[in-house]
């Protein structure tokens, strides 16, 4: 007998009779007066910012408060001064120079900080963890209550990878004291459009 | 050494039993302020606790469908009964692809399994990415919290660790100084690695996918530089539909640390570029809990370490006490269930408060489950000699009224005349650290009785 059968049979051998009913998940749920500064302050409380876009393009935002960076690259669209192409190497090792990425995000989450990051753009998932600093561009009106309304947003019919960012990383397992940056990017902004 | 004994040792540098009780509350705390913020908490609670039970209640019927989903998407699927077969799928995949070198992240499964020493064994090197994790791998100790790996650990503890590994500065225990140092040690093992392992959350049955949770960003970076990706899951972690993550994602960083939720909710169903995703789904003895309608709760946990954080046992006595890979009520009770000779004292390392089963977010009846496995600890004789004499003596004086009466009025009579040296003796293993309240010249019987008059 495979393993996979022995587990299966072991299972059902000691299975309840009756078996549990399934509850629906659309409980009734907190909504936000004003979505866009809850978004704000969640995501300021784990170490990143929000802001508006006005008057600008992403291009003259990116000019204006990144100044020095070496190494610029963006798999979002609306971004086009990249000073390389995140997508043209074959293996992600190389985006380990990259100094700020600029990427899409297709919605924000106001009751935690989160933006869902989806992109089948965006070659290596990778770009998202060793980018020093992260840039996610959301449109204005993608923005929702609480993680409810986030995943009636979200499919996965087809293979793929997506990820919630809430903030940049960070750790707290030196004594619970919080230090922003541990393995992924030391800076996060989400940046309305 | 039983969890008394190793509780003993925990205690006897006072101060630091005091800050580590300190530390653990102040985390319950935020935890506390998180779910207070929501009004549905109560109701997210009861949907959680529901959907486990409903999975769990046809578990095979989800474990097929995940795996005919996980499969349609190109993920490869392993079933492995016990630690050792996980193990042993493990070794077969790195060697086959000639990887020499693994990163991990946290995954309590491979801590239970003892995949590390194995892997050593057959000449892997196996790296523990998350920054608790790493701090005590280097320490060659097990992590004593299932969220927090290392809190038992002062910083200067890790500022003399990393001095001797990473060689750090001299006496700079600055966590900011040492998380840096930990970051470019560890980029330089993520960018070499050959393959990486990842524990996982939450398994959906409906897509076929796994989502892992970190702060650190440690499970990404992992999964998405080699082109190995090995995910090590018990059966218990399914979950039917996607959308119940709605109700699990706002629980679960709540519960542990008070965050609103992990920096990265991350959701695999895709290798990466021309590379393989394997899932283990591991058994090793969790079958077995389903049968027993007293314990079958406990394979609801989604391992937040709220119960572990709340439990006044556990604050005061430290993770490695339990001697089980999970410490804390819920170790308690899945160690017992496990092994109960090995584990016998595991259930009595419990006040009965129920803090444990109010905090949890699925609402496992976790002292109830511990005050069943005491009975079964006394059913199977493996009670302690001394505890178990006492308890016959005072169930036997409790049973006889009179005897009860008399007792207690010489007790009364004769206690506080007794010197400390013999009323505080070895013996007496309830009076370590404890003193006797006043004896009261009348028992409540006899003051009942007066009053009534």
């Amino acid at each position: 007998m495979s393993s996979r059968e022995y587990i299966l049979n072991n299972i059902k051998k000691n299975l309840p009779s009756k078996s549990a009913e399934l509850p629906e998940t659309n409980i009734p749920h907190t909504y936000y007066k004003d979505k866009n500064e809850k978004f704000s302050t969640s995501l300021s409380s784990v170490g990143g910012n929000a802001l508006w876009l006005k008057d600008q393009t992403v291009n003259e935002f990116v000019k204006e408060n990144y100044k020095n960076l070496d190494v610029i690259t963006s798999t979002c669209r609306a971004f086009t001064a990249n000073t390389i192409d995140a997508n043209q190497p074959n293996r992600p090792h190389p985006l380990e120079y990259v100094d700020l990425a600029v990427v899409d995000a297709e919605f924000a989450v106001a009751e935690n900080g989160a933006v869902w990051v989806k992109n089948s753009d965006n070659r290596h998932r990778a770009l998202y963890f060793l980018a020093k600093q992260l840039l996610i561009v959301v449109k204005k009106e993608n923005i929702v209550d609480t993680m409810h309304e986030a995943y009636e947003r979200i499919k996965f019919d087809e293979s793929g990878y997506g990820t919630f960012i809430s903030g940049p990383s960070k750790t707290a397992d030196i004594e619970q004291s919080l230090v922003i940056g541990a393995h992924g990017p030391t800076a996060a902004c989400v940046l309305f459009v | 050494m039983g969890h008394p004994e190793k509780a003993a040792e925990f205690i006897a540098d006072d101060e630091r039993m005091h800050w580590h009780d300190k530390a653990l509350w102040f985390v319950r705390k935020k935890r506390d302020v998180a779910a207070h913020g929501l009004d549905e908490w109560e109701e997210l609670r009861r949907v959680a606790s529901e959907i486990k039970t409903h999975t769990i209640s046809k578990l095979d019927h989800y474990l097929e469908e995940f795996e005919k989903n996980a499969k349609e998407k190109g993920l490869h699927v392993h079933w492995a009964k016990d630690a050792q077969e996980h193990n042993e799928i493990v070794l077969k995949l790195l060697l086959s692809r000639g990887a020499k070198k693994l990163v991990k992240s946290k995954s309590m499964l491979t801590e239970e399994c003892h995949l590390n020493p194995f892997l050593e064994k057959n000449g892997i090197e196996v790296v523990d990415t998350d920054l608790g994790e790493r701090i005590v791998q280097l320490r060659k100790e097990a992590p004593s919290h299932i969220v927090l790996p290392a809190i038992h650990l002062k910083k200067e503890d890790v500022g003399k660790t990393f001095e001797k590994f990473l060689k750090t500065e001299k006496d700079n225990c600055d966590p900011t100084y040492l998380t840096r140092e930990a970051r470019k040690h560890l980029r330089e093992k993520f960018l070499n690695a050959d393959a990486s392992l990842t524990g996982v959350n939450f398994g959906i049955a409906e897509t076929g996918g796994i989502v892992v949770c970190t702060n650190e960003g440690n499970a990404d970076l992992g999964a998405s530089l080699p082109s190995l990706h090995i995910a090590s899951m018990g059966i218990e972690k399914i979950i039917p539909r996607l959308e119940d993550l709605s109700i699990f994602t706002r629980l679960l960083a709540r519960s542990a640390t008070g965050q609103p939720i992990t920096s990265y909710t991350s959701h695999f169903h895709a290798p990466v570029e021309n590379g393989e995703m394997h899932i283990i789904i591991v058994d090793n003895g969790r079958s077995n809990i389903i049968g027993n309608e007293d314990f079958v709760q406990s394979l609801n946990c989604i391992r937040c370490g709220a119960c572990i954080n709340t439990c006044p046992v556990y604050r005061r006595s430290g993770g490695h006490s339990y001697g089980y890979t999970i410490p804390g009520p819920i170790g308690s009770t899945l160690g017992a269930s496990k092994d109960l000779r090995t584990n016998k004292t595991l259930p009595f390392a419990c006040t009965l408060c129920a803090s444990c089963s109010n905090v949890c977010p699925v609402k496992i009846n976790l002292h109830n489950q511990l005050y069943k496995h005491r009975q079964s600890v006394v059913a199977a004789g493996l009670l302690d000699f001394k505890k178990h004499t006492a308890l016959k003596i005072a169930t036997w004086v409790m049973k006889h009224p009179a005897l009860m009466d008399f007792s207690g009025k010489l007790a009364r009579k004769i206690v506080p005349k007794l010197p400390r040296s013999i009323l505080y003796s070895k013996a007496n293993i309830w009076g370590k650290k404890r003193e006797l309240p006043e004896f009261p010249k009348n028992s409540f019987k006899e003051l009942y009785k007066a009053r009534k008059k």
